[in-house]
């Protein structure tokens, strides 16, 4: 497996395509902490605690925070270096040359989808530390160790959630025998998480417990309610809570209804220990872990049941 | 007898209710070239996927290289090589590169396998192009590269199949020249094809698939004789006078067991090649003998009738 793990690793970071995409996520996270940077200082006042945190969910105006810029391009990275991983290979008639070869056949899925999270944890990461750099530079506030031990679980998580998206990728690479039929697929479903599942969402809410000027307190809290739960349907919210809960040590509850009435009210509550964040957040962690294990596992059935003959 | 490197023994391969291969018992030799013959689906792949270990049989057993591919697939694909119909290799790669990488896969020292790189790649004509990318090279140039990797790989068996579809003639020419080395450097080679002036070319014995059934299996030259009648051999002498006193002195000969006259030529049928005797007793007949030659045994009219009587 360590052959075909260090070839599609060498072969991932030296494509274009991850070199444009990389360029591309890069970019917009430097442009993402100067828009933080230029605004920041109106956002904390002089006792405000987790300075170093907010360079990373600070948004300014109507432009968007790096937490944002990060949730958009994760899918689209994982998907571009998981989306052609086995099909690819079939196509091009490498696939059953290349299980003849003294190897087992669960190395061939194993290797392909370690090189690729192997990849995405490297620009993560490597996104991470030049934000979290610049951002200690600019603002001149080092981060505390708690500080540091959040960052650390929001680039886990990150991994785990990227990890998802290459799973899913794969897992259709697996399925469809074009490419193109399996970029599709990946991008539809993304688009559908990613863009439709929290409108939908709001609109069942909104057609379930009908909210208007007039309605109370309770009423709107239950519309909330509601609408939070139905998103949660999406991985992209999920990774969304869990990334606030971790970065944002004020947030004390995933509960939609609480939370909108928390905000309303203008008092968020004092921050939360990491302990108690990790708690906060844990559902939406172990829920992210487990579809990414749920589409790898299913690619991985898939591809390991295969008669070799369609192969 | 050598030692048995493939031996089946009602080997069936079933997908639902349709039988790809049949209770086939198939026992292949070392160093044996052996032609594997069979229409489009008669079930030649599936039974080199069963040999393989990459797919696992319905029922029967399988022995490659004395062991069983499908508990010890590592140990029979570290012993097989295989060249699929459509062989593929990284196109963004070199072929040495390519090379390189199923090196490491074959867990193969790296100074070794450099080493080895280079001659064989020397030896199947891609010296010269050994640097450039695959996606620069024309499907012979692909197969000859395949030819290499299994060379590299210097297993005892060897897989073709369909190595020559869709090559020009001067490739194909190529192609068997590498394939016929192959057997020469005492790998045993299943040589899978329809094409079959070339399996007569190459191979010493075929067997016939048809409906997934092993339907014959031998010696060319024996399948031919069969094919002749009860096994027998036909001999064509032509001589400047057939007058009966020849005919008379070919017939006493011990193992001829038929002459029929045809114009000039004596057709000689025998239980064995008696060419040497058969001159003999024209000459010493009295007559002269203009030519004399032996039936060869077409490939294609044998196919043709075990497909046929399947």
């Amino acid at each position: 497996m360590y052959a075909i793990f260090r070839k599609e690793l060498a072969d991932h970071l030296s494509s274009k395509r991850f070199v444009i995409l990389f360029s591309l996520v890069m970019l917009s996270a430097v442009f993402a902490i100067y828009i933080a940077i230029q605004t920041i200082r109106s956002v904390v006042g002089p006792t405000s605690e987790s300075i170093f945190l907010k360079v990373f969910t600070t948004s300014g105006g109507n432009l968007p925070s790096f937490l944002f810029f990060l949730s958009l391009f994760i899918p689209i990275v994982g998907i571009a270096l998981g989306f052609d991983a086995i099909n690819n290979e079939r196509s091009s008639g490498n696939l059953s040359r290349l299980v003849s070869q003294p190897i087992y056949r669960d190395s061939i899925i194993n290797g392909k989808f370690l090189a690729g999270l192997a990849v995405l944890s490297i620009m993560i990461v490597s996104v991470v530390a030049i934000v979290a750099g610049l951002g200690i530079r600019i603002v001149g506030v080092p981060p505390t160790g708690e500080e540091v031990a959040r960052l650390l679980a929001f680039v886990a998580i990150s991994i785990v959630y990227a990890g998802f998206w290459l799973a899913l990728a794969v897992l259709f690479s697996v399925f469809f025998r074009r490419t193109a039929t399996s970029m599709l697929a990946s991008l539809a479903v993304w688009i559908v998480f990613f863009f439709f599942v929290s409108a939908i969402a709001g609109a069942v809410a909104s057609a379930a417990i009908p909210v208007d000027a007039n309605s109370t307190l309770e009423v709107f809290a239950q519309s909330a309610s509601l609408q939070g739960a139905l998103s949660r349907i999406s991985p992209s919210t999920l990774y969304g809570e869990a990334t606030i809960g971790l970065l944002t040590p004020e947030v004390g509850t995933m509960n939609s209804a609480l939370f909108v009435m928390s905000s309303y009210s203008g008092r968020m509550s004092n921050p939360l220990p990491l302990q108690d964040s990790l708690l906060l957040v844990w559902p939406q962690m172990v829920t992210i872990i487990a579809l990414c294990a749920i589409c790898f596992a299913a690619s991985y059935i898939r591809f390991m049941r295969e008669e070799i003959r369609s192969i | 007898m050598g030692q048995l490197v493939v031996e089946t023994t009602d080997l069936t391969k079933m997908y639902g209710s349709f039988t790809a291969v049949n209770k086939i018992n198939l026992r292949i030799e070392e160093g044996e070239m052996f032609g594997f013959l069979g229409a489009n689906g008669a079930g030649k792949t599936t039974t080199l996927l069963m040999l393989l270990g990459l797919t696992e049989p319905t029922s029967g057993t399988v022995r490659v290289c004395g062991k069983d591919p499908a508990r010890d697939p590592l140990e029979v694909k570290r012993q097989v090589g295989y060249l699929p119909e459509r062989v593929g290799f990284y196109e963004e790669l070199t072929a040495r590169q390519n090379l390189r990488f199923s090196a490491e896969l074959n867990r193969m020292p790296k100074k070794e396998a450099e080493d080895r790189i280079d001659a064989i790649l020397g030896t199947v004509g891609l010296g010269k192009v050994m640097d450039h990318t695959v996606n620069t090279f024309s499907r012979g140039m692909k197969q000859r590269l395949g030819i290499a990797e299994i060379w590299l790989k210097e297993p005892r068996l060897a897989f073709l199949d369909e190595p020559t579809t869709g090559i020009d003639p001067n490739g194909i020419d190529d192609i068997l020249k590498l394939i016929s080395g192959m057997s020469k450097r005492g790998i045993t080679v299943i040589f899978c094809s329809h094409i079959l002036p070339q399996v007569q070319k190459l191979c010493s014995r075929v067997g016939i698939m048809s409906k997934g059934n092993l339907v014959a299996d031998g010696p060319i030259e024996l399948l031919g004789q069969s094919d002749s009648g009860a096994g027998l051999y036909r001999m064509e002498a032509e001589v400047d006078d057939p007058r009966p006193a020849v005919v008379e002195a070919v017939r006493c000969v011990k193992g001829v067991q038929q002459v029929d006259v045809v114009e000039r030529v004596l057709i000689v049928t025998a239980d064995s090649d008696l060419r040497g005797l058969v001159s003999r007793a024209i000459i010493d007949g009295g007559a002269l003998l203009l030519g004399m030659r032996i039936e060869e045994y077409n490939l294609e009219k044998i196919y043709k009738r075990f497909s046929k009587e399947a």
